[in-house]
């Protein structure tokens, strides 16, 4: 399961890391200031990557959870079944 | 929907979504535009989760009227689970629009009608909870939190979308400001925006079920215990 969803986001990081390269390559307008040097420079990646890490942990605590409280309720159904 | 409660595949759609909304949100071209500049980015989360709100909301109040005509309790515990969560969402879209304004207005809180109109709905829901813990009985609890629900819910309409847009507002989509469909000329942002609409609300949404399961399974253990 997770194998399938790291391979799910390694595709959706390399098409937005495309968009983004496809897009940028138009005349930039620049009068209005934009994050431009955090994007030439890269350092945007260690925005996303931080947000990545932070949410990684949020969503495997999730996980966690969910498996936690499934088990949870298998043992109030055995308990049911078993009171029969 | 306690089916669909079981099941886990919409919990890792959620996942990728809101995975997609971090990269794609942040890596996608935005349009160039004064006062905004990047903040526009924001809409992936402020604007995606205040939607999130409104559909678990919604799910609330549909599920208070199914209580208020079947009495099963599963329905009052997703009612108010749902609208529990509802509330955590709708206060991160206020710290979160709090954010923004800072940085575009000036200040992090104005006196403007949207934010204090939705102020004042968040806070009517926030009564439900206190409604809801005042009262002992499980049965009455639930039948004047329902009433009480759809009540919240009717109020939260005009007072998030009506009210603001019939006055002066500095918020996009009210007052005679656009909405941010007329900045996104392109279409490109939408490609992020509705990925993370789904995304929020599939989160919620699973916040709320794992509530709303942990709720069942307490209620069968004093059910056995009796």
């Amino acid at each position: 399961m997770f194998k399938k969803i790291s391979t799910v986001l390694t595709l959706l990081f390399i098409i937005a890391g495309s968009l983004n390269v496809t897009l940028a390559q138009e005349a930039e307008k620049t009068s209005v200031d934009m994050a431009d040097s955090l994007r030439a420079d890269g350092k945007i990646y260690v925005v996303v990557l931080v947000v990545m890490i932070v949410f990684t942990f949020f969503s495997m605590y999730l996980l966690l959870t969910d498996r936690h409280v499934k088990k949870w309720e298998k043992e109030m159904k055995e308990m049911k079944e078993s009171k029969k | 929907m306690i089916r669909l409660i079981e099941q886990s595949w919409w919990k890792y759609v959620g996942i990728i979504m809101v995975y997609y909304t971090i990269i794609a949100g942040f890596l996608i071209k935005a349009p160039r535009l004064d006062i905004l500049n990047e903040t526009i980015r924001n809409l992936f989360f402020h604007v995606a989760i205040w939607f999130a709100m409104f559909i678990l909301l919604i799910i609330s109040v549909v599920y208070s009227i199914k209580y208020l005509l079947n009495s099963k309790t599963i329905h009052d515990t997703i009612a108010s689970e749902f609208a529990r969560i509802g509330i955590v969402l709708g206060l991160i879209g206020i710290s979160t629009g709090s954010v923004w304004a800072r940085f575009t207005w000036g200040d992090w809180w104005v006196n403007d009608p949207k934010l204090n109109a939705t102020t004042i709905a968040l806070l009517i829901y926030l009564a439900y909870l206190v409604l809801r813990a005042s009262i002992e009985s499980d049965e009455q609890k639930a039948r004047i939190s329902a009433v009480y629900n759809i009540f919240a819910f009717t109020a939260m309409i005009p007072l998030v979308f009506i009210l603001p847009r019939m006055t002066d507002s500095l918020h996009p989509g009210n007052g005679g400001n656009p909405g941010f469909n007329a900045y996104d000329l392109d279409n490109n942002l939408r490609k992020v925006f509705y990925p993370a609409v789904l995304g929020w609300s599939i989160l919620g949404f699973w916040l709320a079920s794992l509530r709303v399961r942990i709720r069942n399974i307490k209620e069968e253990l004093i059910h056995h215990i009796d």
